[in-house]
């Protein structure tokens, strides 16, 4: 078995060859999920409970989907109308809920390190679907899946990854993955959005979108938050459009066949021309989503494995 | 009483020195002391028998002033449950800590006589150490009104500080250090940009940048103390900074020094021993205020102390509750216990080769004792007798649950250490020792 993890914290804790068992399976389940019977059974008898610290439909629903699919029992809990409102600890919401057997639990919290926090308390397998600043590690294996599928291998592309990259969890996954994967990555954006030492993490940066995007393969965006307005890392949407905003101009120096990536929800005409991110020819967009939910059943089917046999001994 | 330590390693940090021989307590204050020759050759010189005096053979261990250490932190009034005198003073105490200068970022803060009055008087009845308390600079520490300095250092004041608030507008702290110049009264300040360290809970580069935490520049800590610089050219004031940890910082306090200004700074011992890789798996018991540095910042640290630049080493010890540090790292409390654990980390300093005893004393005891115009921290004739006798080789790994404080929120739970303190005297009386 080449994947040994208990839980799913990070890309920084997967070796290549566990990326690769999850790929490989996830691309099973894609196959199952075009089927007109999408019903496996390799979470029966789990549960499965989604806790969100922090507002989220489309993961949500993509992690609701794929324990379904997948015959789990899930269970959705919106943390922020609960206890949490009323002073509860995270330690004790964690302890609270591990008193109801879950098997699965899958996280997302507005602070970086806090599913980590959390998994270190419970018995059951801990998915992190989105941690602050951290990681965001079924999107960087999405985004994966996506581009293996449309390029046929992971490894020697030139992949940019452009945007808010300092507040962005799913470019800290990404470029963890890409970089244990063998791409080269380079990260535009503007110097305010580009968080520090990140040249020591193996990427290369760039301030100019056009020399960034010079004959890469894969243009990955990302959403620019708008609450970041307010902090003054930009002076107006307008000018960020037109700097870093991807349309057919910019595009237009990448490779021909370069393929164009978002991991939603999108700002269009602020980070991203409508018209391009609704092209099928260069959009995968919504293979992206269709991605989601496969690489989510696969992570949870190989944890689940594990759960199981970690019991049985 | 009279008492005589013999075959001590005698750590003279006036003199520099590091050599064996014999001490003499009389009256709460050291009578004489002597390196090299035998005990009795000693004691016949001082005119005394062996029989009138109580010998305790040192068996080679090291003597040396106790610490004098700037910016404790007691939870009272307000905490109790975190810290109270009695069990900080106990601390205190088993970590060779003779004075305690206490902080006032208590809750309410102590910014008046009143408040300084009731913490003095629990002091006194619950510590077995020293204790000089700090008052703050400004009304609850807000930064607006400067509290009543003169009544406050009648009241027994040894410094004013807003401790990790920092005075942002200029003319009020241009206004305090003006009047607290005129009364002699040290100003203790943390240099610090304020709009650059909001919501941080690391330092700026790769580390903060994996991890996700919001960070600061170390830029920072420069800017706040160019500003404090500019502030004290202007009023004169004695002025000290809690904490430089930043090599940035270094220049300018080099020039501030040079110029004449009455300048000193000092620096955490957790800033010292540890690095913002320490942090790993967002352990919140590495969360400290400022965040720890990069190991070059470290190491340029230690050679600031090495040269004397940087004066002061100090535990800037801070208890939080377990529910405080048990949350997501950007959540938890800032600060650590180091009253313990403070000497035997110094010592992993002198274990490196990096620092000298009495260039870790000078740091540890002279050094403040002086800033504060104390007669204490050195080993000299007339001095109180405030020492700690310890073993600086002993290795020991150290478990959070044996601290004598009520928190234990330590960094250096479950590391190997080397060196303890074997007894701690407070004017020639101990107040502790190792059973």
């Amino acid at each position: 078995m080449t994947f040994s993890q208990r839980h799913l914290l990070g890309i920084e804790h997967l070796a290549p060859a566990e990326i690769t068992a999850i790929l490989d399976l996830a691309d099973d389940y894609a196959a199952l999920n075009r089927r007109a019977d999408k019903h496996g059974d390799a979470l029966r008898g789990l549960t499965q409970i989604n806790m969100f610290f922090e507002n989220s439909t489309r993961t949500q629903a993509s992690f609701e989907l794929a324990g379904k699919r997948l015959g789990a029992d899930v269970m959705n809990m919106s943390m922020q109308t609960s206890s949490v409102k009323k002073g509860e600890t995270l330690i004790d919401t964690a302890m609270t809920l591990n008193a109801m057997h879950p098997d699965l639990l899958v996280v997302r919290h507005p602070s970086s390190g806090a599913v980590d926090l959390l998994a270190q308390k419970v018995n059951c397998a801990v998915l992190n679907a989105g941690d602050g600043r951290h990681e965001h590690p079924t999107q960087a294996l999405l985004d994966a899946l996506t581009i293996r599928r449309a390029k046929g291998r992971l490894h020697r592309l030139n992949v940019a990854i452009c945007g808010d990259i300092a507040h962005s969890r799913v470019a800290r996954s990404n470029i963890l993955l890409l970089n244990r994967m063998e791409s080269r990555i380079r990260l535009i954006g503007p110097p305010t959005l580009m968080p520090a030492g990140v040249a020591d993490l193996g990427c290369e940066v760039y301030g100019d979108m056009a020399e960034g995007l010079k004959d890469v393969d894969v243009v990955m965006m990302l959403r620019l938050q708008k609450e970041r307005m307010d902090g003054g890392f930009i002076p107006s949407e307008r000018e960020y459009y037109h700097r870093y905003g991807l349309d057919a101009e910019k595009l237009a120096l990448a490779k021909p066949d370069a393929i164009v990536m978002h991991p939603g929800p999108m700002n269009r005409g602020v980070e991203i021309d409508g018209t391009l991110a609704d092209d099928i020819n260069r959009s995968v967009i919504q293979d992206q989503v269709e991605m989601g939910v496969a690489v989510r059943m696969a992570a949870m089917d190989l944890l689940a494995r594990n759960l199981r046999d970690r019991r049985a001994a | 009483m009279t008492l005589l330590f013999t075959n001590a390693r005698l750590i003279d940090p006036e003199a520099g020195t590091d050599e064996t021989g014999h001490l003499l307590v009389q009256d709460g204050v050291i009578a004489a002391l002597a390196t090299g020759g035998g005990a009795a050759a000693f004691l016949a010189a001082q005119g005394l028998k062996p029989e009138a005096v109580t010998i305790e053979d040192a068996r080679g261990h090291c003597l040396a002033p106790g610490i004098v250490d700037i910016g404790v932190k007691v939870c009272e009034p307000g905490e109790r449950h975190k810290e109270s005198y009695r069990s900080a003073g106990l601390a205190a105490a088993a970590g060779g800590v003779t004075t305690m200068v206490t902080r006032p970022d208590t809750e309410p803060a102590i910014d008046t006589p009143e408040v300084l009055e009731f913490v003095r008087r629990r002091a006194n009845e619950a510590a077995p150490v020293r204790v000089l308390p700090m008052a703050a600079l400004t009304k609850g520490r807000a930064g607006r009104e400067m509290t009543e300095i003169g009544f406050l250092m009648d009241a027994g004041a040894v410094a004013f500080t807003d401790c990790d608030h920092v005075v942002t507008d200029t003319k009020v702290l241009s206004r305090a250090l003006t009047y607290a110049r005129s009364l002699g009264a040290l100003v203790i300040a943390h240099p610090q940009d304020p709009g650059l360290s909001a919501g941080a809970a690391a330092t700026s580069g790769k580390f903060a940048s994996l991890r996700g935490l919001p960070a600061v520049s170390p830029m920072a800590e420069r800017m706040g103390l160019d500003r404090d610089i500019a502030l004290i050219e202007m009023t004169g004031a004695k002025y000290h900074a809690d904490q430089i940890t930043t090599r940035r910082a270094l220049p300018a306090l080099a020039r501030a020094k040079r110029n004449g200004l009455d300048i000193t700074a000092g620096i955490s011992i957790h800033h010292l021993t540890l690095n913002e890789f320490d942090v790993a798996d967002y352990r919140t018991f590495f969360k400290v205020k400022p965040p720890l540095r990069a190991e070059e910042d470290r190491q340029g640290m230690i050679e600031a102390v090495a040269e004397g630049l940087i004066d002061v080493i100090c535990s800037m010890h801070t208890p939080q509750d377990e529910e405080s540090k048990r949350r997501p790292f950007e959540e938890a409390a800032s600060g650590a216990v180091a009253l313990e654990t403070l000497l035997p980390a110094a010592l992993r300093l002198y274990h490196a080769g990096h620092l000298t005893l009495p260039q870790l004393f000078r740091a540890m005891a002279l050094n403040p004792a002086k800033r504060l115009g104390l007669p204490t921290g050195r080993l000299s004739v007339g001095a109180p007798a405030d020492l700690v006798l310890f073993d600086a080789d002993v290795p020991f790994v150290l478990d959070r649950a044996q601290l004598h404080s009520k928190s234990r929120n330590t960094p250096f739970d479950g590391a190997r250490m080397q060196g303890r303190v074997l007894a701690t005297l407070v004017a020639g009386k101990p107040v502790y020792r190792r059973p």
